[in-house]
């Protein structure tokens, strides 16, 4: 079991969401950045889509009362163990009764601690990812706050664990996402399909786990009348009357109205995650081959980790 | 036969859309084309809107080419009988805090405003925007509304309200801006059912005033 000693303001349990139920408008949701996740379930030996905590902004403190092996993933906070280093994107090994202090992120956004056998919170349609608007799986449907007891799927430790080290670069960040067209790519004028690409976009404060609102050049749409609603993604860029562009993530709802600019591919989706707000952002083009070999490259990474480990 | 056409919308999803105008006919030949896509290769969610149909794959099982034709071969098949929607009788309370507003807008009694929203017959043509939440058509031309110019901070779960030609139901408490007319008991949305939505697309839906 795992005591939230200090949680910060927006730390949730995250899987891989919930995929299978958008057709009753139920968000995704899921860990932010998704190839943190997976890595740091992989890491501690889990599959990669397991259940594990994610942290924002903030600095957090859990005590563990089993001992357990885990791994930091994600941002770039400094974190300990009693006092001693934690080498992020390393698996290590804490024991009953040692805390865990987790440092507030420096530059990128979201932390998480992967623990082997995975949280144990009750699997709701299919995951255990929190949805924070709707309020159900995770913990109790919210975020985590001090006091909290997690429960871990199976706290033994495999024998030897902790003594083999092992561990992963942590992959290159950078606030360049590629995107490719959306259905209404061609209704914007050619000055706002210019200044969509050579805009450094500032991530406002009204951003959150739904999406991300961008500020710069109001984007004019020439053409096209009011769109039907439809089914969008964690991804797709969406241009309100406004023209401030807005990026769709986890717990973004499952349908729209607005024009659909862009789309950021799969495989850059992460890096987003880790943006912080008030930081900025550059969309470059780039083609459906290339998106999909970027995507199974990341996929051979992970698979490549899950056979090596 | 209507064209459906198909648009990339990122790497691993397809937007599938109809021109409009929108109809029964043609949204029940939406969900069949759902229906006859459940099952293809690769193809990881199917959600229906307005006219259209977004499917999200894993481009590393399949590709978009291959879906699609897959996608326009499902809609050439002949339309099948149109699935026999539930009846649902949803009980509302008509104590909503816009009602004597709707009423003055559409020039009824307010009285006349709860009989024409429960005498007419809706279909659920999808479910979007909160989970369970219902895009109902059939609103009685009468009682067509604009939203309200400020949206509302936080409408209750369960508030039943009109915004344009739309009727629906918050299953969530949510910011909004429809107008208001009553409210319902009846839980639109519960993670724990199976399945977790109280509506399904083709269902049809009438509303029952009850007392507070």
């Amino acid at each position: 079991m795992i005591e939230v000693l200090r949680a910060g303001p927006l730390a949730t349990v995250q899987d891989l969401g919930r995929p299978g139920w958008r057709d009753r408008g139920l968000s995704l949701c899921g860990a932010m950045d998704d190839f943190a996740l997976q890595a740091g379930n992989l890491l501690v030996g889990n599959p990669g889509d397991a259940a594990a905590l994610e942290f924002t902004l903030d600095a957090a403190t859990l005590r563990f009362h089993a001992d357990a092996c885990i791994a930091i993933t994600g941002s770039d906070a400094e974190a300990t163990i009693d006092g001693r280093p934690l080498r992020p994107w390393w698996r290590d090994t804490v024991r009953a009764g040692q805390t865990l202090q987790l440092g507030a992120p420096r530059e990128r956004m979201r932390s998480y601690v992967a623990v082997r056998g995975g949280i144990a919170v009750p699997a709701v349609l299919g995951s255990r990812s929190t949805d924070l608007k709707a309020g159900f799986g995770g913990l109790a449907g919210r975020a985590l706050r001090k006091g909290d007891r997690l429960p871990l799927l199976d706290a033994q430790l495999p024998p030897g664990a902790g003594t083999r080290r092992v561990g992963m670069r942590a992959p290159d960040w950078n606030a360049t996402l590629r995107v490719l067209p959306g259905p209404e790519h061609g209704d914007f004028s050619a000055a706002a399909l210019a200044a969509f690409e050579a805009t450094d976009w500032a991530v406002t404060p009204q951003s959150n786990r739904m999406g991300y609102r961008l500020s710069g050049p109001a984007l004019a749409r020439e053409r096209g009348g009011e769109l039907a609603s439809h089914g969008v993604l964690p991804g797709v860029v969406q241009v309100p009357p406004s023209g401030q562009p807005i990026v769709l993530l986890a717990d973004a709802q499952t349908t729209g109205g607005y024009p659909r600019i862009a789309v950021v591919i799969r495989a850059d989706l992460w890096k987003l995650g880790q943006l912080r707000l008030g930081s900025r952002l550059r969309f470059v083009p780039c083609t459906p081959d290339e998106a999909v070999a970027a995507w199974r490259a990341q996929r051979l990474l992970l698979d490549q980790m899950r056979s090596g480990l | 036969m209507s064209e459906l056409s198909v648009h990339p919308l990122g790497e691993a999803a397809l937007c599938c859309t109809l021109a409009p105008p929108v109809s029964l006919e043609l949204q029940q030949r939406i969900w069949q084309l759902a229906d006859g896509l459940r099952d293809t290769v690769g193809v990881q969610a199917l959600i229906p809107g307005m006219n259209n149909l977004t499917l999200a794959f894993d481009p590393l099982r399949t590709d978009a080419a291959t879906l699609e034709a897959a996608v326009q071969t499902a809609w050439a098949r002949p339309a099948r009988r149109p699935r026999a929607g539930r009846l649902v009788e949803i009980p509302v309370v008509y104590d909503g805090a816009d009602l004597d507003d709707v009423a003055r807008h559409c020039q009824l009694a307010p009285d006349e405003v709860v009989r024409r929203h429960t005498q007419a017959a809706y279909i659920v043509y999808f479910l979007g925007f909160q989970p369970g939440f219902a895009y109902l058509a059939g609103l009685d031309e009468s009682l067509h509304m604009p939203r309200r110019a400020e949206p509302r901070v936080s409408v209750p779960a369960g508030s039943v309200g009109i915004g344009g030609a739309q009727t629906g139901i918050y299953p969530l408490a949510t910011p909004g801006g429809w107008q208001l007319i009553g409210r319902t008991s009846m839980p639109l949305f519960d993670a724990q059912a199976q399945p977790p939505t109280a509506l399904s697309p083709g269902d049809r839906v009438r509303f029952v005033a009850v007392n507070a």
